[in-house]
């Protein structure tokens, strides 16, 4: 096995998928001979040629509208949005036709297609590069919305995306797509959607991220364990969208507590459609509200603000003491 | 007709060669050259900044100032300038001021402040989005009757957008005074021209949308300065868009953080540095007797303290303060707003005293 980063890991996906099915191919900016900005597709073009990796025009529409027209016609296109601030002029594509194309042909009609989107900010780059706007993905029916927060998990998730016939919306968290290594398996595997993940069991209370943030919430947390004996269920949802609910309830329902940590805007969060449907459904075992910890209700700020406006380690720590203490 | 291709030629032909141009003053003249020198020494510093972590990722303009420098001379004070990341040369000609422009690219808020009286929009990101904004403003003036042209830079890259599109379309049918500005560097970050179009030219583009395109030579800042200078007369006096196609190069990387030597040749590079519009305007001056070594030396030593006192202003500013991320988000702060912002001074207070502040959601 190799010790692989997490975009590494991506590659490894991408490549695994295109040796095993023909109609993979892959579209977008510079992702040819430039092999993508953060090297996602590095060394594809070069194994699978100009038809199958494809440079395209300056144009998310373009991009994700073509993408429609090849999916439904036979190929299973995997493009790639450069930036997450940057799928918006593509946005008409994903919401009007992606999302509903199942719904408006009664089933004639499927696109499997996975968009790739970096997402989420601290990486000190210039402004609009740095949202978390998966609400938006996740707000809309029909899509699958995808978070790895590990190597692991991003290869064996992008292949079970790439499998689908529903069009998943799959976003990569640059902030730790370079950040440390873990083993990834040779050759394909898949880890299954829409399956949250216990990444370790715990009594005192529940705690839900995904993404960049699911490591740096792991961190302050076993820092709690160690310094004040907490026990903390951490599940990294995966799947932002549908979200695997009966996992969550579960340990909701044995800790009676939980705190969601994400990196997205506190207003209409994700974190307020998990905290409103564990409140709905584990209200007689819920000892505490549950917690939001988000970034400020403002746009993502210029670098110099960045770590303000996401969760800190410190606001982590605090949301977690209020949901123990109340 | 004269097809795009052949006035391309035209416009070549009207600023090449060794005569004076006619009608542009000597001081002129040599305030295009000096102006291209400044935003070279300025885009130099800018890069070994970056590397030194002094600000962040920077997008570099060397090889385009003769684009940046012959757009900024031909706006008058009243128009309306479009930017987009790589124009800071343009922006600073038309009154942004250069320590703003170094805090932009430090990520700090203050880079944001366009002083009162300067027309410049703020930079946009998202490609080709600020095009329907510069068609929107020209319409206002239109509609106003004020004596204002909206000028709008974007690249080659940006062609390929539905906002190009939509931008032209609009533009063409409302008549606006707007000139639309291609600098046409070759490269979309790595993608070459050749993919972003398979009509001959973006000038002749123009056509469809029922105004008038031009090519022009982007490496000669006098036929940049005529042409842009020509179209925002033309639009002024209510004769309507102009889209000037400027074939030009950047010969560093796309910004920072980019690679170029994995999508384009060395030799490539050289053939455009050999057309150099600084070097080309500098020899042009000598030969008419407005330049010597003496004014090259003097213009070095100007740009050199007027850079570094740009940037000791960018890096004397305060420190940063947490409160502006809650600013300007509505003309009054929602209680919600009011109560983060609260928040994080009272978790910055107590991380101060070595504690945590309770989470307040
Ligand atoms: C909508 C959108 N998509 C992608 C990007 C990422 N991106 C930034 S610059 C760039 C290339 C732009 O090329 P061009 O328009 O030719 O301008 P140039 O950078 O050459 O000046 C890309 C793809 C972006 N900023 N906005």
């Amino acid at each position: 096995m190799a010790q692989l980063t997490l975009v590494q890991a991506v590659n490894e996906a991408l490549r695994e998928a295109m040796r095993r099915d023909e109609r993979v191919m892959l579209l977008g900016e510079d992702i040819g001979a430039n092999g993508g900005v953060f090297r996602a597709t590095e060394g594809l073009m070069a194994e699978f040629g100009e038809d199958r990796v494809v440079d395209t025009p300056l144009a998310e529409s373009g991009i994700l509208g073509t993408a429609v027209g090849l999916a439904v016609n036979g190929m299973r296109p995997v493009p790639e949005i450069q930036f997450m601030g940057f799928i918006y002029p593509g946005f008409e594509q994903v919401v009007s036709h992606i999302a509903r194309i199942r719904m408006r042909s009664r089933g004639r009609f499927a696109v499997p297609m996975v968009v790739r989107v970096p997402f989420g900010g601290r990486i000190r780059a210039p402004e609009l590069h740095s949202e978390s706007t998966e609400t938006f993905f996740a707000h809309t029916p029909g899509l699958t919305v995808v978070a790895p927060s590990n190597p692991y998990d991003a290869k064996g998730l992008l292949l079970a995306s790439i499998e689908s016939n529903d069009p998943v919306i799959f976003l990569e968290p640059m902030r730790i797509y370079r950040a440390f290594r873990e083993e990834v398996p040779e050759g394909y595997y898949t880890v299954p959607l829409r399956e949250a993940r216990v990444v370790q069991e715990g009594t005192d209370l529940t705690v839900i991220a995904w993404g960049t943030m699911l490591r740096e919430t792991l961190d302050v947390v076993r820092k709690l364990e160690a310094e004040q004996g907490l026990s903390a269920e951490v599940i990294d949802l995966r799947t932002l969208s549908p979200w695997d609910e009966e996992t969550v309830f579960a340990s909701v329902n044995k800790t009676g507590r939980a705190v969601v940590v994400h990196e997205a805007v506190g207003h209409l969060g994700l974190g307020a459609e998990i905290a409103a449907r564990i409140s709905e459904a584990c209200i007689l075992q819920l000892e505490a509200p549950v917690v939001r910890i988000s970034s400020f209700d403002v746009p993502p700020p210029p670098f110099s603000l960045e770590d303000w406006h996401a969760p800190t380690p410190e606001r982590i720590a605090s949301g977690i003491a209020e949901a123990l203490s109340f | 007709m004269v097809k795009p291709a052949e006035r391309v030629v035209q416009a070549a032909a009207a600023s090449t060669g060794h005569e004076k141009p006619a009608g542009i003053p000597d001081a002129l003249l040599v305030e295009m050259y000096r102006q291209m020198v400044l935003i070279r020494r300025f885009d130099r510093r800018c890069i070994g900044l970056q590397r030194a972590g002094r600000i962040g990722t920077y997008a570099p303009m060397e090889g385009q100032e003769a684009c940046q420098v012959g757009v900024g001379l031909a706006l008058r004070p009243q128009d309306f300038l479009f930017p987009t990341y790589r124009d800071s040369g343009a922006m600073m000609l038309h009154g942004m001021p250069m320590d703003k422009v170094l805090l932009f690219w430090n990520g700090r808020v203050e880079g944001y402040e366009i002083p009162e009286a300067v027309n410049v929009f703020p930079v946009a990101v998202p490609i080709a989005t600020q095009l329907p904004h510069a068609a929107g403003a020209a319409w206002a003036a239109k509609l106003r009757g004020v004596d204002q042209v909206a000028v709008a830079l974007f690249g080659d890259g940006a062609s390929s957008e539905g906002d190009f599109h939509t931008a032209m379309n609009f533009a063409g049918v409302f008549h606006v005074p707007a000139v639309f500005v291609c600098q046409n560097n070759q490269y979309a970050i790595s993608v070459p021209y050749r993919r972003q179009t398979a009509s001959e030219t973006i000038a002749q583009k123009a056509e469809a949308y029922g105004f008038e395109g031009i090519r022009i030579d982007g490496c000669d800042v006098i036929a940049v300065y005529r042409a842009v200078q020509a179209a925002i007369e033309k639009a002024a006096a209510g004769g309507g868009p102009t889209l000037v196609e400027a074939l030009t190069y950047r010969y560093g990387a796309h910004t920072t953080s980019d690679d170029p030597t994995k999508y384009r040749k060395p030799e490539e590079v050289e053939e455009w540095r050999a057309r150099d519009p600084i070097a080309k305007l500098g020899g042009q001056l000598r030969e008419w007797g407005l330049w010597d070594d003496e004014a090259e030396e003097q213009l070095q030593q100007e740009v050199d303290s007027q850079v570094s006192t740009a940037i000791a202003a960018m890096e004397s500013i305060e420190p940063v303060n947490p409160d502006d991320l809650f600013l300007h988000i509505y003309e009054t702060p929602t209680p919600r707003l009011l109560k983060q912002r609260d928040a994080l001074r009272a978790e910055l207070a107590a991380k101060a005293q070595g504690g945590i502040a309770p989470w307040r959601s």
